[in-house]
């Protein structure tokens, strides 16, 4: 009789009670499987975001990511062009590259001046083809529905703002942005009217109600000499920008029109260049290889590699939370079937106590009562994974059929609600083994116990 | 060879603060091939001597010599191995396995022993075959009769050719037609076998079939029975 059989004939004894066990542990594996593949699915989507808007690598001036917001014209990189090519050139990088695209990011004051209205603002020039290739980055199948930049297809001086940015410089009408409340006019002073002659004068002063229409604005910016320089931009289009935040300070604009508005006449530099992998898990292969070029082709330069974990800390802040709730939820469960299975298994030697008096006075050994109760409580804790995984699999399909959809924080598009368990082997493998584990560790004390009856006691249990 | 000798061997309960003397001072030796019976009162000590024989119970003193072999000093393992290989058990309430047929329950000694599977299957089918239950081998406990579940009990004892069969009170729950149908296979079995059996019973049955008897009152041998097995060892 192989100790299989026996503990799967033992099981089948009760099975009613073996049923309610084994619900139990596919009812919890189903808990956690559906939150991990829910979970893995957001942070999935977080990363292609990212990667989409970044890149996975970015090459910076030292201290850019730290110090150069505040003056990002001070940490631009003059060489970029040959970095871009120097990269692009290389058979080792090469091959692992989808786009290599420059960016320069500013601060400055867009203002509405028509409106006398203004905002500070930080913008980004950026390629706008390279950065449209960018957005088709989808290593994980995820439903994208990120679009081609507003930029597309527009003249040099054209910008996008946010419709934070929209809204304070009065251009929501003209934009006609969706839910963009214009703010009303600010209210009459309550002060004494001043003489006539001074009202006269500053009628003639007031500059002309904009039209409806018009969507020009200025934006000002410290050149990197430190010296104010002006830029005339047409505004295409307000987009939201998801967070608040960041919606009522985006701009973004053609880099040659950034360029010039830091540069001037002078060479042009950048404040990043962006580089796209084919797949995330080439980042270190690819940083390593960067590291490589640029020491010894721009030795000494003050260059630093920045990867997207890096550039967006929420990334790993997300899946940091997302970690602690799927800890906290797989401990809960996993408490729950070791006391589930333990009472299954002790219940089980109270009743068997006679059948193991019989089998030690027959010769079997301690370690044989012991193998027999705890290859059932394997046996229960393999059939749960088994059946947990596929009904796990089965209910994410259903719900990835559903057509449910979701907008993670931050974002502005909703999200098809997608839970990932199939082809999710970590989650799977580690979830339906770590069930295993306690229900053999549920099962480990009732057998000892069994296995430590004294045989003249069990044999004359009732 | 004796197949047991017990030396002044001892053994005491304790029942909360209150010990209880089960066996004092016994000393005695089974002859081989002989059908014994332990017979005496109830609480006279029959069951902890049958259990001291079967090494299933550890003596307070004295030396237990079963098969040829001292077993004070065997570890929990060496006397389980030591079960399986030389002892046969039946109890009174057969103790079958129910989740195993009758043909599993006889196999289930012989997969301890390790007994390679070709011989294996020979063996149990011709106990089975011995025992009148070829017809029964692939049917459960629950669907037998209890005679016909002794009569397994009987096969499963038997199976790894031990020296020595213990059965407690084997007849118990056996009406009194069963109950001397499974003497008579017993006796046979065990002439057929060469084996020693060692009973413990008060059945009029049992006793009047026993070649030697061994009468225990309060824990004590006392002399009585038409052989003389509880003779002083040699």
């Amino acid at each position: 009789m192989k100790t299989f059989s026996l503990a799967l004939r033992n099981l089948l004894r009760n099975r009613r009670r073996s049923l309610a066990t084994l619900l139990a542990m596919i009812f919890g594996l189903d808990a956690i499987l559906l939150f991990g593949g829910y979970s893995g699915n957001v942070i999935y989507a977080m990363q292609t975001g990212y990667v989409q808007l970044s890149g996975h690598l970015q090459i910076q001036r030292k201290d850019y990511f730290l110090y150069g917001s505040g003056n990002p014209a001070a940490y631009g990189i003059p060489d970029y062009q040959r970095i871009i090519d120097l990269v692009k050139r290389d058979p080792v990088l090469a091959p692992m590259l989808t786009v290599v695209t420059p960016k320069l990011q500013l601060g400055g004051i867009a203002g509405n001046f028509a409106a006398g209205v203004s905002k500070t603002v930080i913008a980004n020039g950026v390629v706008v083809d390279e950065q449209n290739r960018m957005r088709l980055w989808d290593d994980y199948g995820n439903t994208s529905y990120s679009r081609p930049l507003a930029l597309t297809g527009t003249s040099s001086d054209a910008a996008v703002i946010g419709t934070g940015v929209a809204r304070v410089l009065q251009l929501c009408t003209a934009l006609q942005v969706p839910n963009c409340r214009q703010a009303p006019p600010p209210p009459e002073s309550g002060g004494n009217s001043a003489p006539p002659d001074i009202a006269a004068l500053s009628a003639l002063e007031k500059p002309a109600a904009p039209a409806a229409s018009e969507t020009r604005i200025e934006i000002l910016a410290a050149n990197e000499h430190g010296v104010p320089n002006v830029a005339a931009l047409k505004v295409v289009k307000a987009e939201n920008q998801g967070l608040k935040e960041f919606d009522d300070i985006y701009m973004g604009m053609h880099l040659v029109q950034a360029q010039r508005l830091i540069y001037g006449a002078d060479t042009p530099q950048v404040t990043a260049i962006q580089l796209q992998l084919k797949h995330t898990s080439q980042i270190p292969a690819a940083r390593a290889r960067l590291e490589q070029l640029l020491a010894g082709h721009f030795k000494g330069a003050p260059l630093e590699l920045q990867d997207y974990e890096t550039l967006n800390p929420i990334y790993r802040q997300t899946i940091e939370f997302f970690n602690s709730v799927f800890g906290f939820i797989a401990t809960l469960i996993g408490v729950i079937v070791l006391f589930t299975v333990s009472n299954t298994m002790s219940m089980a030697v109270v009743e068997r106590t006679v059948e193991i008096g019989t089998l030690r006075a027959v010769g079997q050994r301690r370690a044989g009562i012991r193998r027999i109760f705890v290859s059932e409580g394997m046996l229960l804790g393999v059939c749960g994974a088994l059946l947990g995984v596929a009904s796990a699999t089965l209910l994410a399909a259903l719900i990835n059929a559903s057509g449910l959809t979701w907008t993670p924080p931050g974002y502005v598009y909703a999200y098809p609600l997608l839970v990932r368990v199939w082809g999710d082997w970590p989650l799977i493998l580690g979830s339906a083994g770590g069930l295993t584990l306690v229900a053999i560790v549920s099962a480990w004390w009732p057998a000892k116990r069994a296995a430590r009856m004294n045989i003249v006691e069990a044999l004359r249990h009732v | 060879m004796h197949p047991v000798i017990l030396k002044q061997v001892g053994k005491t309960y304790h029942l909360d603060a209150v010990e209880v003397p089960a066996l004092v001072d016994i000393n005695l030796c089974i002859h081989p091939n002989r059908f014994t019976v332990i017979s005496g009162p109830s609480g006279s000590g029959k069951t902890t001597l049958l259990n001291l024989i079967g090494c299933i119970d550890r003596p307070d003193g004295g030396e237990v010599i079963v098969a040829g072999r001292p077993t004070q000093q065997m570890t929990d393992d060496a006397l389980s191995d030591f079960r399986a290989h030389h002892l046969g058990f039946i109890f009174q309430n057969f103790n079958l396995l129910p989740v195993l047929s009758a043909y599993e329950n006889v196999e289930y000694p012989l997969l301890l022993t390790r007994m390679p599977a070709q011989r294996r299957r020979e063996r149990v089918l011709a106990l089975l075959d011995a025992v009148g239950l070829s017809e029964r081998a692939q049917n459960r406990p629950g669907q037998l009769s209890g005679g016909q579940r002794q009569r397994v009990a009987i096969a499963r004892a038997l199976a790894p050719a031990p020296q020595l069969v213990l059965a407690d009170e084997p007849t118990a729950n056996l009406d009194s037609n069963t109950g001397a149908a499974i003497i008579a296979l017993m006796r046979k079995m065990q002439r057929e076998h060469q084996v020693s059996f060692i009973f413990s019973s008060h059945d009029p049955q049992v006793l009047a079939e026993a070649d030697d008897t061994i009468f225990l009152h309060d824990g004590r041998i006392v002399p009585a029975g038409r052989h003389d097995a509880h003779k002083e060892p040699a």
